[in-house]
């Protein structure tokens, strides 16, 4: 068998069903291979939306997102993507060709050490340099990629080992000593977890998208109900915990809801499930949820105490270890200690209505919040939908409730602009009978625009939705509170006309501009079963209340817009919860 | 302000291609410093062991530990502790030797230190000294005067004494 054969029998063998890819000088023998071959393969019109479009992919449905490029540029456009899936612990398979094993080493015409590049940005990499490596290497590389921490693999693969006979024989093991990923939970550390929380009178969970990751929504709920306990998210994390639920108090952080930063400050008992302590999610560290214990659950031992100091870590898989740990409390609370009241889980909900944000506007031009209400009213809870980076990210992730897992997907960790768009493809290939809807700014959008084609040409149907206010956003948001209003270099201009530019590639273009337009609009393209592309126009002023970098949590600046017409004092400190012994 | 102390940090790890620069690789991107580093065969087929000498508080060792464990190609690290384990390190220093005198004088020094005179020139003297670390350093300053050529050090390679792991 040749090499090339062999990749793709070893990915079939895998179960993969797609591609994503850009063929190349020395991809030539793999593709020759794909052209008789029944391995789906999309061709997408730059290799960065491959690589997108594979965690895309993974993200939305759980399984090992594959895409390819060919060596030296095929392979550094790969690497923003690989980037992306390897800060958001997302398992995508890279397979970037390489130059003839012989040439390796003579700066040879498309060479690029692709192996030391994707070395600090994959979870593992491969060299292959013989054909008979090839399926060993595909299977581990699953196995690597998906399991434990997941996260994403390159394998280079130089032309002439895919050009090599070899004798296929499927008895290869997978062999790597040095990878075991914990699953359980150590019993003692559980132990004192669930002593801690009952002792707790004031607990809050944080969940993180290592809960998406292992499915462990259920798990997280049920949690939530035994300890009483409210739930806040991380961006990862948003859509592990029902956002409609009363125990839901939404995202927490730079850019968090205002109970959710409250809360996390006031808390006695924080557990940690599923979440690295990103610097956009703690605020200043020395300040972070300094009244409480705080417990760790994670599959990564080396997250434990990375960023944040912890009182009782457990590494293990969080839905094994919160099944423990919900028996282990089940357990003690028959015995007698109490836990939280309904007086915490009271005072919170009195204090979610007083600052529950606002997304009525009428004006024009649109108030993103109106916008985002008109989405949320127009999809079904199933619809996945994506974000890009910047300003339109973080609405979506304050304003837009997500009530289910892998249905909010968004470059959290790395904040790759360019990412929504093709991440919406793959989550449109990996699950056709959802809707999927990418919401991107019109700054993050044109740095993948070309991919349209893409969209068109293999009939994907998802709906774009450009949030287009002409400006770098988030940017020029930091830039006016922050740099005394100097808006440098962040205006974007007048050009392009993005209903042309849906047009010129044979996709459906729309424009928004009113109240009640989008709801409509929205419909009917999803309704069409076409790719559409609308056109947003919306406010340019509109700014998120942020907590400026290097502060706590609770300093949020910026006026906090809530629902009610006449917001009294929001309450804050709730002191009498647990000091009269209740 | 935390503890800083010297760590002796021993791991076994696969012996392919690329295992060094994955190492290396982490301790520049985490920022943690590479006092020194000795890569050789270990007891095990098919497998190294890398001794690296770092300095830190207990934070960024635990990190370091961590960190090299995720490393799919690292199969064992372990923190040597420094009560319990024995370090040695090869050093070769080329001297110039201007007379007879001065040669009979580095030589009864290198004696002393159990070092040994490898090579012969009529400039230069070359001595051989294995030994800790500080050994080394009180040769290379008493051998400092006679005008050293050339040093070329090893690093140190360590061990835990008797069945200490």
């Amino acid at each position: 068998m040749k090499g090339s054969e062999a990749i793709i029998k070893s990915l079939q063998d895998q179960g993969v069903d797609v591609v994503f890819g850009y063929p190349g000088g020395v991809l030539l023998p793999l593709y020759d291979e794909l052209y008789d071959s029944d391995l789906k393969h999309i061709l997408v019109r730059h290799e960065q939306c491959a690589a997108h479009a594979a965690d895309g992919y993974a993200r939305a449905s759980g399984k090992v997102g594959v895409c390819i490029g060919t060596s030296g540029p095929g392979a550094t456009n790969l690497v923003t993507g690989i980037a992306t899936a390897h800060m958001d612990s997302s398992p995508i398979l890279a397979i970037a060709g390489q130059v003839a094993t012989g040439l390796i080493g003579r700066d040879a015409f498309q060479e690029v050490d692709t192996l030391g590049l994707t070395m600090p940005i994959t979870k593992h990499n491969f060299q292959a340099m013989h054909a008979d490596e090839i399926p060993g290497i595909i299977k581990s590389s699953f196995y690597i990629a998906n399991t434990g921490r997941p996260g994403p693999v390159a394998i280079d693969l130089p032309k002439d080992v895919q050009e090599e006979e070899f004798d296929y024989k499927n008895d290869f093991q997978i062999d790597l000593p040095g990878y075991k990923p914990t699953k359980k939970g150590h019993p003692l550390q559980i132990k004192k977890a669930s002593n801690l929380i009952l002792n707790s009178k004031k607990p809050v969970i944080l969940a993180g998208g290592g809960v998406i990751i292992s499915e462990s929504s259920d798990e997280l709920m049920e949690l939530s109900k035994v300890i009483n306990a409210p739930v806040t998210t991380t961006l990862m994390g948003k859509g592990s915990f029902s956002e409609d639920h009363p125990l839901s108090i939404g995202m927490l952080g730079m850019h968090g809801r205002k109970v959710a930063n409250m809360m996390v400050d006031e808390c006695d008992c924080l557990i940690v499930i599923g979440c690295r302590f990103s610097d956009r999610t703690t605020g200043k560290v020395d300040e972070f949820a300094p009244n409480a214990k705080i417990i760790q659950i994670d599959v990564d031992p080396a997250e434990i105490g990375k960023n944040v100091s912890i009182d009782v870590p457990i590494v293990g898989d969080a839905k094994i270890v919160m099944s423990s740990l919900i028996k282990a409390i089940e357990k003690l609370k028959q015995k007698k200690q109490s836990g939280s009241s309904s007086k915490w889980t009271k005072y919170i909900s009195d204090f979610k209505i007083n600052c529950t944000p606002r997304l009525s506007y009428e004006d024009v031009p649109l108030k993103p919040q109106q916008v985002i209400k008109e989405i949320r009213n127009t999809l079904d809870d199933e619809t996945i939908v994506t974000t890009d980076v910047g300003q339109n990210q973080m609405w979506m992730a304050h304003y837009f409730t997500t009530k289910i897992p892998r249905t909010f997907l968004s470059s959290g960790g790395l904040g790759t602009m360019g990412f929504g768009f093709p991440a919406a493809m793959g989550a449109k290939v990996a699950l056709p009978e959802n809707d999927v809807v990418a919401v991107c700014g019109d700054g993050g959008f044109l740095m993948v625009s070309q991919d349209l084609a893409t969209i068109k040409e293999y009939d994907i149907p998802v709906v774009i939705c450009v949030l287009d206010n002409r400006y770098l956003g988030m940017v020029a948001q930091w830039q006016k509170l922050f740099y005394n209003k100097r808006i440098s270099h962040t205006r974007l201009g007048e050009v392009p006309d993005f209903v042309k530019l849906a047009e010129a590639y044979g996709v459906k273009g729309e424009r928004v501009k009113k109240p009640g337009e989008m709801e409509e609009t929205l419909k009917s393209a999803l309704k069409s079963g076409e790719p559409t592309l609308i056109d947003v126009v919306i406010d340019p002023d509109e700014i998120l209340p942020m907590v400026p970098p290097g502060c706590g949590i609770t300093e949020i600046v910026g006026e906090y817009k809530v629902e009610r017409e006449v917001p009294g004092e929001i309450p804050y400190r709730a002191p009498h919860i647990g000091e009269d012994g209740d | 302000m935390d503890e800083k102390r010297i760590h002796v940090i021993s791991a076994l790890v696969l012996n392919k291609p690329g295992v060094l620069q994955r190492v290396a690789g982490l301790f520049t991107r985490r920022g943690f410093n590479i006092d020194n580093i000795t890569v050789g065969a270990s007891e095990q087929e098919n497998m190294a062991r890398m001794t690296i000498i770092s300095h830190g508080d207990e934070n960024v060792l635990e990190q370091i530990i961590k960190q090299l464990n995720k490393l799919i190609d690292v199969v064992k690290v372990r923190d040597l502790d420094p009560e319990n384990t024995v370090k040695r390190e090869l050093c070769l220093i080329k001297i110039s030797t201007s007379s007879e005198k001065v040669r009979s004088e580095i030589i009864q020094y290198a004696n002393i230190f159990r070092g040994r005179i490898i090579d012969v020139s009529p400039e230069t003297l070359t001595v051989e000294i294995t030994g800790a670390p500080e050994k080394i350093e009180a040769l290379i300053d008493l051998l400092q005067g006679f005008g050293i050529k050339q040093i070329a050090r090893t690093g140190a390679t360590a061990i835990s004494r008797g069945m200490v792991e």
